[in-house]
């Protein structure tokens, strides 16, 4: 069962990573379409038309494997996360198919009619089109982050007995919760920040091959613009807010921070170091003191918890757990019908999740030894070093990106940036940024929730479907072969499009 | 609002309405990728074609991600144990619906034929694949899939792809071929001239014919061939219940028995024999034809929801493990939420679908395609 389920994360892991190279760009690119347009309908300047028309073309392409690889997203919960469909279906379910109504749709639509509708329809209908299309691709990104969200901080909803699932009590809960709203706010800026960079790099590529100058340098300006504000909203709006909440958000936080004993507030941020997960502490640490407390609690007396309290109250909760789940097999071999068992159950509920995490080290979860329930215990934090630094690495592209835009935007402000090669270079090589951000911020995001697939209630461990692990290392491979095929060929067209530049509108 | 039994019914309703819009709207453009090479002759030709469902077919596909994601919501044992049980199946699927975007859009990105003729044959996979995959699978339902639940309620999938297809379900694959390729073709009906349209009619009508017979064989096989499941103790199917707590027994010609209770049903096949005779009769009036190959496509998918109900999973090994309306939906509360939203949203999803295809209407002719302005596939 190991196998199954280290290869069903790594099927999901690469699958949901490939999907978003192509989202954030989708996310970003198109806003900056509705303001290219909206530029060109007020002005009515031909040069904001082509710009669209041309940014148009490569967003496009980016769309389409955009769909692709979100159609195996929407498949896979079935077929490789049975266990957890069952599971959470009732309430994780209700933003997905939300999302197909309200968000799907809509970008699904008008898209197609923002490439033939140019003479079909006014300026002002076809702006509308494109804004639709923008919004769409926005209100998937909301649900689906509160669908995530909900996996990260499982608010507004209970454990029925009856049925062996959770099902939903509270929508504004669910909606309101405040790990979405910091996940929405903050991905949707990265999303922007990368429509942005792109944009940003390509013009000043052209404009240092001296191509395009008059397009190149307004499309230029325009993302410098948008990509500063998105930039600072990515940064400062980031998702510290989330880990006040919730044990498991703790546990990452402190796992991001390789923060291994609980310090007296406020705790010091560890710069840099070798976090070393069996001695649990980290050698050659640079330390600076306070920082942490601040950044994490936005106090100067509230703690950050250190995994080693994390773990020794997991052991705790475990053993609660280990209660509820005995009451569980007694109700359901009684047929439903021992009340006693279920009052039980309605009281170690909260750690019926902790409980379960011992499914892993032995079938028979009443009897498992202290030994188990400690390795549990060990397992039930993330592992420490690969979070530290993809969360190092991001936060300094992060700030490289900072000083990217606020460069390029003092210049445009001064209107010196097209006679500037090296911020038009290094607005070029800045091309990589955003991606390596977002992907390592997805890595955070979701190892750092280990072992859990929704936090505290259902064990990655459990999650999966009843499949033997060969069909899915086959199915692995076909996904690695197709997906990196059809990027390579996706790749090939940007950049055969993107070299053509704004020429390629005359071609037609 | 509702009791939470008429929910349950209400939603299977509305998967159904789901399944329904998804052959209505996405079937013609699957079917219209399975026709294109032979529709098609020369690449002028193909771009005609393509350009037909170019803007649309990707709102089309929503109502297959929207159909996925409503079962999951509402029904999540049904999607947890279909998707999982059919793996091998459902993947081969979603492997060949990935040439659909992609084909779609980069075909006609570069000139070369190699690369054209390498796209045409995907958007071929891409709609054959998938449709025989989905028609298949409708097949198993109605033979039942090798699963049963354990006391977690995991779905244990009790034997292999293999077992579960039968010569029936695979009959059942056909049909759905046959519908699409007959739908695809009606539509090209509608929005072609010349040499293309006369190839479609031609298409529509062998399609049609064939639709019937097949349909008739599988109806045939269906009443003397297979055994129902007929539930023969069940609780109070207005309370949440687990889907092992039920008796069902097994009848041959088991699933003619709502048919014989609720004579009214016949109506579902019988519409699917006379719209599909209009189709032919009507191939000169290509809306009429389109509308009536539609309405022909509504009718197979309600026989078989008709014949199944209150089934939606019947297991194969352990009949009382079933799945059925009264014992997979989510809870109440899930159920009257997505209903909502459904009634707050469909109306509008219909309104704007219908006024892009407004703005589209009209035929495409090979001096389109000639021209290629901006945004032609
Ligand atoms: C933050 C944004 C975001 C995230 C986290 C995800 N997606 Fe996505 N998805 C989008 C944002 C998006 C998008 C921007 O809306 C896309 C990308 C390009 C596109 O065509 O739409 C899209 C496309 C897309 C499609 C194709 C829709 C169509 O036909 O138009 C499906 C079915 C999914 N996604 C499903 C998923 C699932 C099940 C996910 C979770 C596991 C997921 N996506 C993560
Ligand atoms: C709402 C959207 C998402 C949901 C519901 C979701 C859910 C899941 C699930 C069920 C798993 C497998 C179980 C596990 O290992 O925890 C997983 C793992 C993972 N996901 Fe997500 N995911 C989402 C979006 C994404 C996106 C967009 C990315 C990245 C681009 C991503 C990156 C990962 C990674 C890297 C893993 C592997 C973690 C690991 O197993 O060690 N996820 N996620
Ligand atoms: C420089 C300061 C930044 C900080 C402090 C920061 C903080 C974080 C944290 C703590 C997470 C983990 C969220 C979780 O556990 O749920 C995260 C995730 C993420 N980050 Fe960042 N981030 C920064 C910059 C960026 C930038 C510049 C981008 C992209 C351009 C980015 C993109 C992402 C994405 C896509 C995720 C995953 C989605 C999510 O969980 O919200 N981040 N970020």
């Amino acid at each position: 069962m190991d196998s199954l389920v280290e290869v069903s994360r790594m099927q999901f892991a690469f699958t949901a990573l490939i999907h978003f190279i192509f989202v954030p760009l989708t996310l970003g690119l198109s806003f900056l379409l509705v303001i290219m347009e909206t530029v060109y309908v007020i002005t009515g300047k031909e040069i904001y038309r082509d710009m669209t028309q041309f940014w148009g073309k490569l967003f496009g392409i980016n769309f389409a494997m955009g769909v692709t690889t979100g159609l195996t997203m929407e498949f896979q919960f079935g077929t490789n996360w049975a266990y957890y469909s069952h599971y959470v279906g009732d309430v994780f379910g209700v933003p997905l198919a939300i999302e197909g109504m309200m968000a799907f749709f809509l970008e699904s639509t008008f898209v197609g009619l923002f490439f033939v509708g140019w003479k079909r329809l006014t300026k002002y209908q076809h702006l509308t089109v494109t804004f639709l299309v923008a919004i769409g691709s926005n209100m998937s990104a909301l649900w689906i982050l509160i669908a995530n969200g909900w996996m990260q901080n499982p608010v507004g909803a209970v454990f029925n007995p009856e049925t062996m699932r959770m099902e939903l009590s509270s929508f504004s809960a669910l909606i309101f919760n405040p790990v979405a709203q910091a996940k929405f706010v903050h991905t949707v800026s990265a999303g922007y920040v990368t429509g942005s960079t792109f944009v940003l790099a390509i013009s000043a590529w052209y404009l240092l091959k001296g191509q395009h100058i008059e397009f190149a340098k307004r499309s230029f300006a325009v993302a410098a613009g948008f990509g500063l504000a998105a930039i600072m909203s990515a940064i400062i709006l980031g998702d510290e807010s989330g880990y006040t909440l919730g044990d498991v958000q703790k546990a990452k936080l402190a796992a991001m921070e390789a923060e291994w004993e609980t310090e007296s507030a406020p705790a010091s941020l560890t710069l840099f170091g070798l976090p070393d997960q069996e001695a649990m502490e980290t050698h050659y640490a640079i330390r600076i003191p306070y920082l942490l407390g601040l950044i994490a609690t936005r106090s100067i007396d509230e703690p950050v918890e250190g995994l080693k309290d994390i773990i020794e109250r997991n052991e705790r909760r475990i053993a609660r757990g280990m209660i509820a789940y005995g009451a569980l097999q007694r109700f359901h071999d009684s047929g439903g019908q021992d009340k006693e068992a279920l009052v039980v159950i309605r009281k170690y509920e909260a750690d019926l999740g902790y409980g379960l995490l011992l499914r892993r080290y032995t079938d028979n979860v009443e009897d498992a030894s202290e030994e188990q329930i400690h390795q549990a215990a060990l397992a039930s934090v993330p592992r420490v070093a690969p979070l530290f630094f993809s969360f190092r690495i991001m936060v300094a592209c992060g700030f490289l990106l900072l000083l990217t835009y606020l460069l390029a935007a003092w210049n445009v402000y001064r209107n010196a940036f097209y006679k500037k090669p090296w911020l038009l270079r290094l607005a070029f090589w800045s091309l990589p940024l955003p991606w390596i951000c977002v992907e390592l911020g997805w890595f955070v995001a979701e190892y750092g929730r280990q072992p859990w697939t929704i936090s505290g209630i259902l064990p990655t461990w459990l999650s999966t479907s009843s499949l033997s692990a060969s069909s899915v290392y086959t199915s692995l491979a076909a996904f690695v072969i197709f997906y990196l095929a059809l990027t390579a060929v996706e790749m090939y067209l940007m950049f055969k499009y993107a070299r053509k530049g704004p020429s390629l509108l005359k071609a037609h | 609002m509702f009791e939470y039994e008429t929910l349950k019914v209400i939603w299977w309703a509305l998967v159904g309405f789901l399944l329904i819009g998804f052959i209505i709207t996405d079937g013609f453009d699957l079917g219209v990728g399975a026709l294109l090479r032979w529709i098609g002759h020369t690449d002028e030709e193909r771009r005609v074609i393509l350009n037909c469902v170019g803007p649309t077919w990707d709102g089309n596909q929503v109502w297959l991600v929207l159909g996925a994601g409503a079962i999951f919501a509402a029904w999540p044992q049904i999607y947890a144990s279909a998707f999982s049980i059919l793996y091998p199946a459902m993947l081969a699927a979603l492997f060949a619906l990935f040439f659909r975007p992609t084909g779609f859009e980069y075909r006609s990105k570069l000139a070369s034929r190699h690369w054209r003729n390498f796209w045409d044959w995907g958007l071929t996979v891409g709609g054959v694949v998938p449709t025989l995959v989905f028609g298949v699978a409708f097949g198993i339902l109605l033979t039942g899939l090798p699963f049963h639940f354990d006391r977690e309620m995991r779905v244990v999938i009790d034997a292999g792809i293999v077992e579960s297809i039968s010569a029936f379900s695979l009959l059942s694959g056909l049909v759905a071929v046959a519908m699409v390729m007959m739908h695809g073709a009606a539509f090209l009906n509608t929005k072609t001239c010349a040499v293309i349209q006369q190839r479609a009619r031609k298409a529509m009508k062998i399609a049609a014919i064939m639709l019937m017979f097949l349909f008739a064989l599988a109806g045939v096989w269906v009443s003397v061939g297979l055994s129902g499941h007929i539930i023969s103790q069940i609780g109070d199917v207005n309370s949440a219940l687990a889907p092992t707590a039920k008796s069902v027994t097994l009848a041959a010609g088991g699933w003619m028995d709502n048919y014989s209770r609720m004579p009214w049903m016949v109506v579902a096949p019988i519409v699917v024999f006379v719209a599909a005779i209009m189709v032919i009769l009507l191939s000169k009036r290509p809306v009429l034809a389109f509308l009536a190959s539609g309405v022909s496509l509504a009718g197979v998918i309600l026989t078989a929801g008709f014949a199944l109900f209150p089934f939606m999973l019947p297991s194969m090994t352990y009949p009382d493990h079933g799945l059925t309306v009264w014992d997979a939906s989510s809870s109440e509360y899930s159920l009257a939420l997505m209903l909502l939203a459904t009634i707050l949203f469909m109306p509008l999803i219909i309104a704007y679908t219908s006024w892009v295809y407004r703005v589209l209407r009209g035929p495409i002719r090979v001096e389109d395609v000639r021209r290629n302005d901006y945004g032609m596939y």
